[in-house]
């Protein structure tokens, strides 16, 4: 029994933290059809900017309490800023040509990652946590890391507040309606530009916040975190149905268990192995994820 | 008409170069000229035929994967576990079943033709940029396999080295590159006249039917899926075939050709040299593999040490380099490198604003 909660506790941490990274993913891939190859590296950006202002870099930020909120702030707005410069220089360019847009962020999600490492080393830089968040509690008898809640909470609200934003705000019906019908939304007059940097920032704040949270779920950051959490987001979102941010959510629930199940229940790492084969399953089945929409 | 006149010679001498190139990279072996800042000493030295080894198999290679994205429109990101199944298999025959190379790499490139027709035909039940993430999770999965060794079979993060007794002994040793560079010559003629021979037969137009508008495809009566997967497959064949000369380029198998890095790196290398062109790929895979070497060693030599931070700490990271260029080719450059000649005409007609009416509509096409 404390084997099943821990596991259920462990499982839901990861599949928030690939909530986090897919919920944006799957964004902009529904509205803008570009498959965003440079999230990870927007991830790492976050996990990085993080980590240096809790090491003391930037004043009033550090590893406990308010501080670490601080640097987590900091940590977010700083891939949030990377994500709109990233729009901003590399997509909006190429807005006529979706698939070298893909092809264009290849290219960051390969120099980025290489840059971190040339200025930070490529070996993994421990994180500090704040101590509140690295001791665990008890629950049903099993000792269950306290960041692990604090995970699935935090993408909880990322949940609610995404839904809020998309079904409550004017920004909101922009980018769903752009979603779901880009040519007609441009048609009638709105501009979808602004309505694409827009959900560019979104999705880079939520990868940056699981660049945050990486930190703390794996204890370390290292350049390449991004680009291996970003496969198994990827599966997430196609599993999810593209577009859809409920989806996406029961998704990564499901991959998350089915990753730490697996990994018990067999030897380590054929959890990953798992994953993919039950995408595979999945598309021989319904090819059009769980929630059947057609992105 | 003196241009036109030109023009036609120039034409008449492109249909001679691959054949010029040919000669040429017959006769490099046997050159002991230098080429300062392109490689490191005479030609013909051992250190330089294998890393021109090397350039020509990722030239092969990225030709075959622009099977493809270039010919069929189809973007696999999972293009890495072919070869290195290809790699891997031939490598574990030879080790593990104590076969003899040519079994071997028998086996292997079956293991590579089965596998990509096994899980082509999964990945291919969904198109567009979801069949790109499939094939990515494919390759990844095949990755995670080959780090945790399973069994002692792969050797892990430090892959294992290919038994010196079961190769060909004409293969092995430092004296014997040259043999190396004939093998990865051949396979790279082959794969070019292979996927020359593809795309022009009558599959081939129709993977072009697909890769421009796969439901007029279907109207006309065509299954895609059939045709896809035979795109597939063939370039699965042709990526082992290339993991089993790498094997011999390099001697073992290694990880690294199972990242998904690896993947990206041809796709760079496709896109840098052109996608959809005769020999844009080719291009392409040689410049990278090259600019590859050269960099790193760019990266380790004193005047890099010298330089201040802001430059050192870049320079440094080949992969920054490439992402940087891959970047600004993509954006600047569409089509790649091989269509540099033809933008240079382009732009030179304009300037010379010639009234004759296709001169302007060739410069108003691209």
């Amino acid at each position: 029994m404390s084997t099943v909660v821990l596991l259920v506790f462990t499982g839901l941490g990861l599949g928030a933290l690939y909530f986090l990274v897919a919920s944006g993913l799957s964004l902009i891939f529904g509205l803008m059809d570009v498959l965003n190859f440079a999230h990870g590296a927007l991830l790492s950006v976050g996990a990085y900017a993080t980590w240096w202002a809790a090491a003391g870099h930037l004043p009033g930020a550090g590893t406990g309490g308010a501080g670490f909120v601080l640097a987590v702030a900091f940590g977010t707005a700083a891939g949030t800023l990377a994500a709109v410069l990233l729009e901003l220089t590399v997509i909006r360019p190429l807005y006529t040509r979706p698939r070298d847009q893909v092809l264009a962020t290849v290219g960051v999600g390969l120099a980025v990652p290489a840059l971190l490492s040339a200025v930070w080393g490529a070996d993994a830089r421990p994180f500090p946590g704040p101590r509140a968040l690295s001791g665990t509690f008890g629950l049903f008898g099993a000792r269950i890391p306290v960041n692990r809640p604090v995970l699935i909470a935090a993408a909880l609200l990322v949940l609610i507040v995404l839904k809020l934003f998309l079904t409550r705000t004017r920004h909101g019906l922009v980018v769903r309606a752009g979603v779901e019908d880009r040519a007609m939304v441009t048609a009638l007059g709105t501009d979808v530009r602004k309505a694409f940097t827009l959900v560019f920032a979104i999705g880079g704040a939520a990868a940056a916040l699981a660049g945050a949270f990486s930190g703390l779920y794996f204890g370390s950051v290292d350049p390449g975190q991004g680009t291996s959490l970003l496969i198994f987001a990827f599966v997430v979102v196609v599993m999810g149905g593209m577009g859809s941010t409920a989806g996406c959510a029961l998704a990564s629930a499901v991959v998350g268990l089915v990753q730490q199940f697996a990994n018990y229940c067999t030897t380590a790492g054929l959890g990953d192995l798992s994953v993919v084969v039950l995408l595979a399953a999945l598309l021989l089945t319904r090819p059009r994820g769980l929630t059947g929409r057609l992105a | 008409m003196p241009v036109n006149n030109r023009g036609t010679g120039t034409r008449r001498l492109a249909r001679w170069w691959p054949a010029a190139a040919l000669t040429a990279l017959l006769a490099a072996p046997f050159s002991a000229l230098p080429l300062p800042g392109l490689l490191d000493g005479p030609i013909g030295s051992p250190g330089n035929l294998q890393l021109m080894s090397l350039c020509l198999l990722f030239g092969a290679l990225a030709t075959g994967y622009d099977l493809l994205l270039g010919r069929t429109g189809l973007l696999s990101f999972g293009h890495a576990l072919y070869f290195a199944g290809g790699t891997y298999a031939t490598n574990t025959f030879m080790l593990e079943a104590g076969l003899p190379f040519a079994v071997s790499a028998l086996l292997g490139l079956l293991f590579g033709v089965v596998l990509a027709a096994l899980l082509g035909s999964v990945s291919l039940r969904v198109s567009g940029i979801r069949f790109s993430m499939v094939t990515l999770a494919f390759a990844q999965a095949g990755s995670i396999l080959a780090e945790r060794n399973p069994g002692g079979v792969t050797g892990g993060e430090e892959g294992r080295a290919a038994p010196a007794d079961r190769l060909p002994a004409g293969l092995i040793g430092i004296e014997h590159t040259v043999n190396l560079y004939w093998v990865a010559l051949a396979y790279l003629v082959f794969t070019l006249a292979a996927v020359q021979w593809a795309v022009r037969s009558p599959a081939g137009r129709v993977w072009e039917g697909i890769k421009e508008n796969e439901r007029r495809v279907e109207v006309l009566g065509l299954r895609p899926y059939g045709f896809k997967l035979v795109a597939f497959v063939l370039a699965g064949a042709l990526a082992s075939l290339g993991g089993i000369v790498h094997l011999l380029l390099t001697g073992g198998a290694t990880p690294q050709t199972t990242t998904s890095d690896f993947t990206l790196s041809l796709l760079v290398m496709v896109v840098l040299g052109g996608s959809g062109s005769r020999w844009g790929p080719l291009v392409g895979g040689v410049l990278y593999t090259w600019a590859d070497h050269r960099l790193t060693d760019l990266a380790g030599s004193g005047s890099v040490a010298d330089l201040p931070a802001v430059l050192r700490v870049p320079l440094s990271q080949p992969l920054f380099l490439l992402g940087v260029v891959f970047v600004v080719i993509v954006r600047l450059l569409p089509g790649g490198v091989v269509r540099i000649p033809e933008r240079i005409a382009v732009a030179r007609a304009r300037r010379r604003a010639t009234a004759t009416p296709r001169a302007s509509a060739r410069s108003a096409s691209p």
